[in-house]
């Protein structure tokens, strides 16, 4: 059985049809690519799929329930997590307390217990904070995690994120570019981070860019154009599609 | 070794309490305890005031602080407990202390009641409808709702609270009263900070979008924030109003509402910060009284200097420790060999 499944997602905005009609799946334990170019609604469909968005029609089924329109908290609960495309953390605060909200939704101490530091919370959090830790670490960020956020390099931001989605014991990974803005070098470590990801039993689906990227992690890939699915398959067979060269004609054509 | 270290007694109040600025905390504290001692009666009039305003701040820096949620409506809260506790005590006869609880609890259902529709709103917009909500209070109160505040006269002969038989009547007693329950709000807040809830607040405050993104139920917390400090101006209500023995709605009108958000504003959102705030902004104007044609001058000309030089307030919050980075990272290491 597929850990996600969307039939016939359509969103739509005002008058312009964002999103139309796209089905795919993503298998337990795989790694899948969206890509399409701008403006394909890539990201649109992660907002769907994470509760930003709801879709006008369709569905998306997680792990065998419908979560079409669930609150993105709740969500993040059943076990979808996400990383921004345009890097949204908590600059301000610690690396380590970036990655304590991911974990959040997993921790139970309520009001009274916090403003009472009963043993039962403080026993929570010495967890939660090592749990964290070991996150920061799996990055390779476990000595920046007294830093503050917005302090970090950009390509260190990019792994916090990643780290404080995995806080969360997610079984679904949403990446959205995680290798926007990185050099060479990072993006190569990044492909370890994901397969390391992809081990521990978690499935990531992902939008990104960098096509050397794509073609060398993803098992799968669904391809966007103007909102409607063109294509979809193995990364081979895709790359070899008409209608995808013809999406990506010219320009594009080096990067493959 | 390193982990015993971080399982020792890192997380207790008392450890969290006595590091960071622990020796500006004791020094206040000295100040607090001290200062009956050298006061005449009507200053100690005034330290009462600059401790009932340092609770409704404590109470608002939850909500305006931490969650960085716009609440310029405070004093409808704190009128509210004030009310109640005049009420049920002029009517019948129930201990003001008992009332205590009562009118927080009736302030903290008011405020899930108003709450409850606005609370998706942001900044100004939020911020303005705030505003109204201590308009209709205050004109409510005014038009003797229901015949029972007694209109622009108020209410007069609430009775003077008693804890285990002892009478709290004179100005040092409710020194005393006001201190203590601000020391206690002192404590039970900082716990709040440094605990998974603060630090949602605090997430919300920077990024609600992000915060929601990654499962903090961002209008559960922004609710609750308002509904915790709802409570506490409500308690604060009832000292206010035995303190008085009358009350009138010009008391919750919306300069107070303006005051307490100053205190918190200026206090840049650390405890210490709001007390600090407290005592320039209900003791200056004192301190200052031959000057008095001049003060709004003078508060106004302090505001735009602080808007220049301190953006961020007297004294933001400390980031929160959680042990020593060393200690953290072995810890992460142990729990790995577990694992494997």
């Amino acid at each position: 059985m597929s850990l996600l499944e969307l039939t016939d997602v359509t969103k739509i905005f005002g008058g312009l049809i964002a999103v139309n009609e796209v089905s795919f799946s993503v298998e337990p334990q795989s790694v899948v690519g969206l890509i399409g170019p701008n403006g394909a609604g890539k990201t649109t469909v992660f907002n769907c799929i994470t509760g930003n968005y709801r879709p006008e029609r369709g569905s998306i089924v997680f792990d065998g329930k419908d979560v079409t329109g669930v609150a993105p908290h709740r969500l993040v609960e059943r076990g979808i997590a996400r990383t921004f495309q345009s890097i949204r953390l908590f600059s301000t605060l610690s690396a380590l307390e970036n990655t304590l909200a991911g974990r959040h939704c997993r921790l139970r101490s309520g009001w009274l217990a916090s403003m009472l530091h009963t043993p039962s919370q403080r026993r929570e959090e010495r967890e939660a904070v090592r749990r964290c830790m070991q996150e920061l670490e799996f990055v390779g960020l476990a000595e920046h995690a007294e830093e503050k956020a917005g302090s970090l390099s950009y390509g260190n931001q990019r792994l916090l994120e990643i780290a404080r989605a995995l806080a969360s014991d997610p079984r679904l990974l949403i990446l959205d570019e995680p290798a926007g803005g990185m050099n060479d070098q990072e993006t190569v470590a990044l492909v370890d981070t994901i397969t390391a990801i992809r081990n521990r039993g978690i499935t990531v689906l992902l939008i990104e860019h960098d096509m050397r990227l794509v073609m060398r992690i993803c098992e799968k890939l669904v391809v966007l154009e103007n909102g409607c699915l063109i294509a979809q398959g193995e990364p081979e067979a895709v790359r070899s599609h008409p209608a995808v060269i013809e999406a990506y004609l010219g320009a594009e054509d080096e990067a493959w | 070794m390193s982990d015993l270290s971080l399982s020792g007694r890192r997380g207790s109040l008392a450890a969290c309490l006595l590091r960071g600025r622990g020796l500006g905390g004791l020094l206040l504290l000295g100040v607090v305890v001290a200062l009956p001692f050298f006061c005449n009666a009507y200053w100690l009039d005034v330290c009462v005031s600059i401790g009932l305003y340092a609770l409704l701040a404590l109470s608002l820096n939850l909500i305006l602080g931490q969650a960085g949620i716009f609440h310029m409506g405070h004093a409808a809260f704190f009128g509210v407990g004030a009310y109640t506790t005049a009420i049920l005590n002029t009517m019948f006869h129930i201990p003001v202390l008992w009332l205590m609880p009562v009118s927080g609890a009736v302030a903290a259902l008011f405020a899930l009641i108003v709450a409850r529709p606005i609370i998706h709103l942001r900044g100004d917009y939020l911020l303005i409808v705030t505003i109204g909500i201590v308009e209709i209070v205050r004109i409510a109160l005014l038009n003797d709702v229901g015949g029972i505040t007694g209109g622009s006269n108020g209410i007069f002969g609430i009775s003077r609270p008693q804890l285990f038989g002892f009478r709290i009547y004179k100005s040092l007693h409710f020194y005393w009263l006001v201190w203590g329950m601000v020391g206690l709000t002192l404590l039970l807040f900082y716990g709040l900070w440094h605990s998974r809830v603060g630090r949602a607040l605090n997430y919300i405050k920077a990024d609600d979008v992000a915060a929601e993104g990654c499962g903090i139920n961002v209008a559960f917390y922004k609710l609750t924030a308002f509904v915790l400090g709802a409570f506490w101006a409500g308690m604060a209500g009832t000292v206010y109003a035995a303190k008085m023995s009358t009350i009138a709605p010009e008391s919750f009108n919306f300069m107070e509402s303006v005051i307490i958000f100053a205190v918190v504003i200026l206090s840049g959102g650390s405890q210490l910060g709001v007390l600090i705030s407290a005592f320039l902004f209900i003791g200056l104007p004192e301190l200052l009284r031959e000057f008095s044609d001049a003060r709004m001058l003078i508060f106004g000309l302090a505001m735009m200097l602080m808007m220049i030089w301190r953006p961020q307030g007297l004294l933001p919050c400390l980031p929160r420790r959680y042990g020593r980075l060393r200690a953290l990272m072995a810890s992460a290491d142990t729990a790995k060999e577990h694992h494997a």
